[in-house]
């Protein structure tokens, strides 16, 4: 501590420091690396797509070949992971919007659970459009 | 239940020692007693060198702060007997710098309060009002802030946040919680002020959104949903002095 | 600055949150694996091709990629506490920008295709 008016006095302090794992230590931790990494995997999933409108303005030789190569293992596998992390995106993301964000209605808060429930039906109604379009 | 609990305690002597030790200390375990209780029976009959703060035993004070098994807790409200059959590692809340065995330097905190100017700056100067004048609010304008104005300043939240572990400049979780508090006052018109405070580089662009000072406050307080709060704040007053001519602000 | 893209983190983050699953799920599993059928190449390339869906996807993609870069820029100083701040956001949104170029352009050549 600072006396008041005075200088510093000269007692030692110790200063601890975080480590670079300090993340592994603690279960909300980790799980909040893991929701900041899923970023890296919605970038994969925009790239991905990107091929995929890519090959379908290059013709329908190059759309059958994008699906062949979309099938091959190693992009499964990418993909199956980028997916979990998506859904954690999404997860977290909807859990973590009535904090974010007050909505008061008549001078009063509007229930965390509604705003999420709010979320999921908008989940809902966009993958069923998204669905209806592509396979209509 | 058995009848006594070890307490692995760091221990830090600024004259001999270079970094913290640990010491073990057996207490007796019994129903009612807190961690707290658990180190003044140390100090009172055992080891009359450990240093602790605490005052007032019941959670409204905020000076028993400590990381209990790693979680930041205040100890006065923490039962030995959730940690059977222990040992229960007890040490100074983490991020900060330590003075001595469990106390820690709150110089950096009491420094940043101020800037946040935590005190209602009111429409007109009331220097000359009559002290029994009220300034009255309905339960909706009390409710809009009180949650936020709960903090006892027991630092459990900043020394839950990585962020402020990085980066001790970081103004930190209950400092802008206490900003929010302010601001969300019918009475009080210094947002503003508080906003310019807030979106310099130590403010609140610095947090992640860990969540992990909400899941420590004792009081309920939830610093993270404040600290987004503003953000959404500031970024909407940006776009309105985009789009806005200047006097319609 | 960082009120903007803050910003655009948020509407990146809530429309990956609401359009990704269904677009992973289909296009990166369930059609490539034939789960069920591809949709027919000329349909899809009508809807690719159509300006209501050139828009979306524009400011869907665009607005992911600033959300990953933003989010993984705090990830570095957070997470690996690297150093050079500056050169890790001009990394991080210079690739943002990067791909927003690549990807206006990708989508003006397939609509310009169909
Ligand atoms: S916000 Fe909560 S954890 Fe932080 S100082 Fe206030 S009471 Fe303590
Ligand atoms: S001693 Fe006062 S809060 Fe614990």
């Amino acid at each position: 501590m600072t006396p008041s008016g005075g200088t510093p006095t000269d007692l030692r302090v110790y200063r601890p420091r975080l480590s670079t794992w300090w993340w592994t230590r603690k279960r909300t931790y980790f799980v909040f690396v893991m929701r900041e990494l899923s970023s890296i995997f919605i970038a994969w999933f925009v790239v991905y797509l990107l091929l995929l409108v890519y090959a379908v303005g290059q013709g329908e030789a190059a759309y059958r070949r994008f699906l062949d190569w979309a099938s091959s293992p190693w992009v499964t596998v990418v993909n199956v992971v980028a997916l979990v992390f998506v859904l954690l995106h999404t997860v977290t993301w909807f859990n973590l919007t009535p904090q974010a964000m007050s909505v008061r209605v008549m001078d009063r808060a509007v229930p965390s659970f509604h705003i999420i429930a709010g979320q999921y039906t908008g989940l809902v109604v966009v993958s069923g459009f998204v669905f209806w379009l592509v396979t209509r | 239940m058995a009848d006594s609990i070890q307490l692995r305690v760091s221990r830090f002597r600024p004259e001999t020692d270079s970094a913290p030790r640990w010491q073990e200390y057996d207490v007796p375990l019994r129903k009612e007693w807190t961690v707290l209780d658990g180190l003044n029976h140390v100090k009172n009959e055992v080891d009359t060198t450990l240093s602790f703060r605490w005052s007032c035993r019941m959670g409204i004070c905020g000076s028993c702060g400590m990381n209990v098994e790693g979680e930041p807790k205040l100890t006065c409200g923490t039962f030995l007997s959730d940690y059977e059959p222990g040992p229960i590692t007890i040490e100074p809340l983490a991020n900060f710098p330590v003075v001595r065995d469990l106390v820690v330097d709150l110089t950096d905190f009491m420094e940043k309060l101020p800037r946040i100017k935590p005190w209602i700056i009111p429409k007109e100067d009331h220097g000359n009002v009559e002290p029994d004048v009220e300034f009255l609010q309905t339960p909706g304008q009390l409710d809009a802030y009180r949650q936020f104005s709960m903090c006892i300043n027991c630092m459990l939240c900043y020394a839950a946040c990585p962020v402020y572990g990085l980066d001790p400049e970081f103004i930190g979780p209950a400092a802008i919680a206490l900003a929010e508090r302010y601001d969300l006052d019918s009475r009080d018109i210094g947002s503003p002020e508080r906003m310019d405070v807030l979106i310099q580089h130590d403010g609140i662009w610095g947090c992640t959104f860990v969540g992990e000072c909400t899941r420590v406050c004792p009081k309920h307080v939830d610093p993270a949903s404040a600290i987004q709060r503003y953000k959404l704040k500031a970024a909407l007053g940006t776009v309105k002095a985009f789009l806005l001519p200047r006097g319609a602000r | 600055m960082e009120p903007l893209v803050w910003l655009m983190f948020s509407a990146g983050g809530v429309l990956a949150a609401v359009f990704l699953p269904i677009l992973a799920i289909l296009f990166g599993l369930v059609f490539p694996l034939g789960w069920a059928d591809p949709p027919d190449y000329q349909h899809l390339r009508a809807v690719i091709g159509h300006p209501v869906t050139f828009v979306i996807l524009l400011g869907l993609f665009v607005l992911m990629l600033v959300h990953s870069a933003h989010r993984f820029r705090y990830t570095l100083y957070d997470g690996l506490q690297i150093k050079h701040k500056r050169t890790v956001a001009a990394l991080c949104y210079g690739t943002a920008v990067v791909g927003s170029i690549v990807t206006l352009v990708v989508l003006l050549a397939a609509a310009r295709a169909s």
